[in-house]
């Protein structure tokens, strides 16, 4: 709330302190400010709920952060911050006894995650378009199957695919975990880039193309922009979910060759057997979480769109 | 709401068409045109359609076969045929039992939590004002981006008896004090579980309820104001009656999805204390135990559970899932 000085020899104003107030009734003057303190207090009011949720959502985030940065004989302070910030646990992870397993860990999350996130994004958006523009028969089908796929119980899998993986020699291998992430994002894909691609005006590139642009100019400049944020966000969401796949992680694999993090994490050991391994394992939560943060604050609007309009399984 | 698209198309192939017309067209020959659009749409939607009909259905079939196998991977040589016994096995052995009891419970209870906490931030989501929409929507999507493992993790740490400050904050509450071990009883091991499953999912439910709540045309609302119907009624009468269809779609796909639950339970009990559920004792089966027929039995009946959720579901709500999702029907 601002104060506003009127100019000198203006008519005192009221106790808002309405500006340009020359032509107003006490009565106007009276009402312009209740509105105004009611404005001010519903501010207040979603300023007051937005804390609120923002307490709940992140608490369990800012919990274990503040583990990560305590020392092994601060642990069970039984408070909630560290007596005193040490940075022990990430030197654990990073160059300490720890380092080897997380840093590969880290790298197969990484890499397995992304190709199995590319792999379904380019399958899905072949798949999406032919479904958004296309007329053929079994449209339906692909669509039901994509769902009832999405509504698998994965464990289910993970008994035959561990025989089957340890047979053709696909067991602890960086395929045998992308195969079967497919699984997690491709039906996601496909349907979260089938409703974006619902709401394209294809007509856009006939009408390209009567303004004299060939077929494929007429698709790069009229649809190509309009597809790439749908597919981009998919992309995210897909990744979310390959990022945070734990079922297969720990079933199919079995040493550092191909052990994603959120596997490695429940493997974790502390740097000595008589040290609890808490400390390292928050740490190397919170090295997790930095991507997933950044990606929902960078792109909230778009995962927010992209998961009311299309998606199935979070 | 600018961001989210308050009319969502439903993925609906047929509705665009007119019935009779294409009751013409399968009987009259497929003009050249359209058998080359078909071609063109199976060699585009082929490849993701095979694929998942090959990680899925390949699998399922295996895993099918060989619960007919009392089949020991320690003892490979001596696999042998019997029928349906290891389902026999299962029904019959309380461990099963308790394990669906379990997870059932799980499943109800974090649902129905989540389902009221889910449609309260879809609210604030829906109505907040410019200046925090983009603050509350982001904190909301923190818990649903985090990895499950690390959500579970960090509520172990915030009870443990060892690193946890929950006993030490709320011990003025009876029956909590410096003492209490969470995770070395059932009950309180459960209830922290279900915390964790509940603060990583309700986000997701939340955006299905947001993109249902989009969908009730605001004048609606308002003339049942201007009829004098109070905050209270309009919801239970105007409100929730329109979004029926979004909230049966995520009551379902959360329903299916807990009772899925691993990862907690893993994490913080590893199943004991009778926290045993039925994803944890197929993978201690058939991945610690290498029973692969057994196994493979108890796989198949948790995939049977899950279908039958899904058609009754179905059947029940008559929710058309491939027509319409988030308020259509």
């Amino acid at each position: 709330m601002s104060t506003v000085s009127t100019a000198r020899g203006a008519r005192p104003a009221g106790a808002g302190g309405a500006a340009g107030a020359e032509t107003l009734t006490p009565e106007e003057v009276e009402g312009q400010n209740k509105a105004r303190r009611a404005k001010r207090n519903t501010t207040i009011g979603w300023w007051v709920i937005t804390i609120l949720v923002a307490v709940w959502c992140l608490f369990p985030v800012a919990s274990i952060l503040a583990t990560s940065f305590k020392t092994p004989a601060d642990l069970s302070n039984g408070k909630f911050l560290p007596t005193t910030w040490s940075g022990v646990n990430y030197q654990e992870i990073f160059v300490g006894d720890s380092q080897e397993l997380f840093l590969t860990a880290l790298w197969n999350s990484i890499g397995i995650s992304l190709i199995a996130t590319a792999i379904a994004v380019v399958l899905a958006t072949l798949c999406a378009y032919a479904i958004a523009r296309l007329d053929f028969p079994g449209k339906k089908i692909v669509l039901t199957v994509s769902l009832m796929v999405s509504m698998f119980p994965v464990i289910s899998l993970v008994t035959p695919l561990f025989n089957m993986w340890r047979t053709i020699g696909l067991y602890d291998t960086w395929p045998g975990l992308i195969i079967p992430y497919l699984s997690l994002t491709l039906p996601i894909s496909i349907w979260t880039l089938a409703a974006f691609f619902q709401q394209i005006p294809w007509e856009l590139e006939q009408a390209a193309q009567v303004d004299g642009a060939t077929p494929l100019q007429a698709f790069r400049k009229a649809i190509v922009p309009l597809a790439a944020p749908g597919v981009f966000t998919t992309a995210i969401i897909a990744f979310f979910i390959a990022w945070n796949d734990f079922v297969y992680g720990i079933s199919l694999t079995s040493t550092e060759a191909a052990r994603p993090v959120p596997a490695a994490l429940a493997f974790f050991t502390g740097a000595s057997q008589f040290e609890s391994p808490t400390g390292a394992i928050s740490a190397a939560a919170i090295i997790v979480t930095i991507p997933v943060v950044l990606l929902v604050m960078l792109f909230q609007k778009q995962i927010v769109a992209g998961l009311t309009s299309g998606a199935v399984k979070g | 709401m600018t961001s989210v698209p308050t009319n969502v198309p439903a993925v609906d192939p047929d509705a665009a068409e007119d019935p009779s017309a294409r009751r013409g067209r399968r009987r009259a020959p497929r003009s050249e045109r359209s058998r080359a659009e078909a071609r063109l749409g199976w060699w585009l939607a082929g490849p993701a359609f095979i694929i998942m009909v090959a990680v899925i259905f390949y699998p399922v079939l295996q895993a099918l076969w060989d619960s007919l196998f009392n089949y020991r991977l320690t003892a490979p040589d001596e696999r042998e045929f019997i029928g349906l016994q290891n389902y026999a096995t299962i029904l019959a052995d309380g461990v099963f039992w308790s394990a669906l009891g379990v997870t059932a419970l799980i499943t109800v209870v974090t649902v129905f939590v989540e389902l009221i906490l889910g449609f309260a931030l879809a609210m604030i989501m829906h109505k907040a004002i410019k200046a925090t929409r983009g603050l509350v929507r982001t904190v909301i999507l923190v818990p649903y981006g985090i990895i499950t493992v690390v959500s579970a993790f960090s509520w172990y740490y915030m009870f443990s008896i060892d690193s946890g400050f929950i006993n030490n904050w709320f011990s003025w509450l009876p029956g909590i004090d410096a003492e209490l071990n969470w995770f070395a009883q059932g009950s309180t091991a459960l209830l922290v579980i279900m915390f964790s499953e509940i603060w990583k999912t309700t986000p997701f439910i939340s955006l299905l309820l947001l993109a249902g709540l989009a969908q009730v045309p605001d004048d609606l609302s308002e003339a049942a104001a201007v009829d004098g119907a109070n905050w209270w009624q309009r919801l239970w009468r105007v409100i929730l009656p329109n979004m029926k269809a979004a909230i049966m779609v995520a009551v379902l796909f959360r329903a299916l999805d807990a009772f899925r639950v691993f990862d907690s339970v893993f994490i913080m009990t590893n199943g004991a204390y009778g926290t045993e559920v039925l994803s944890l004792l197929a993978y201690r089966t058939s991945i610690g135990r290498l029973e692969i027929g057994l196994g493979s039995a108890v796989s198949v009946v948790l995939f049977l559970c899950v279908g039958i959720i899904a058609l009754i579901a179905v059947k029940v709500f008559n929710v058309d899932l491939a027509g319409g999702r988030g308020g259509r029907k």
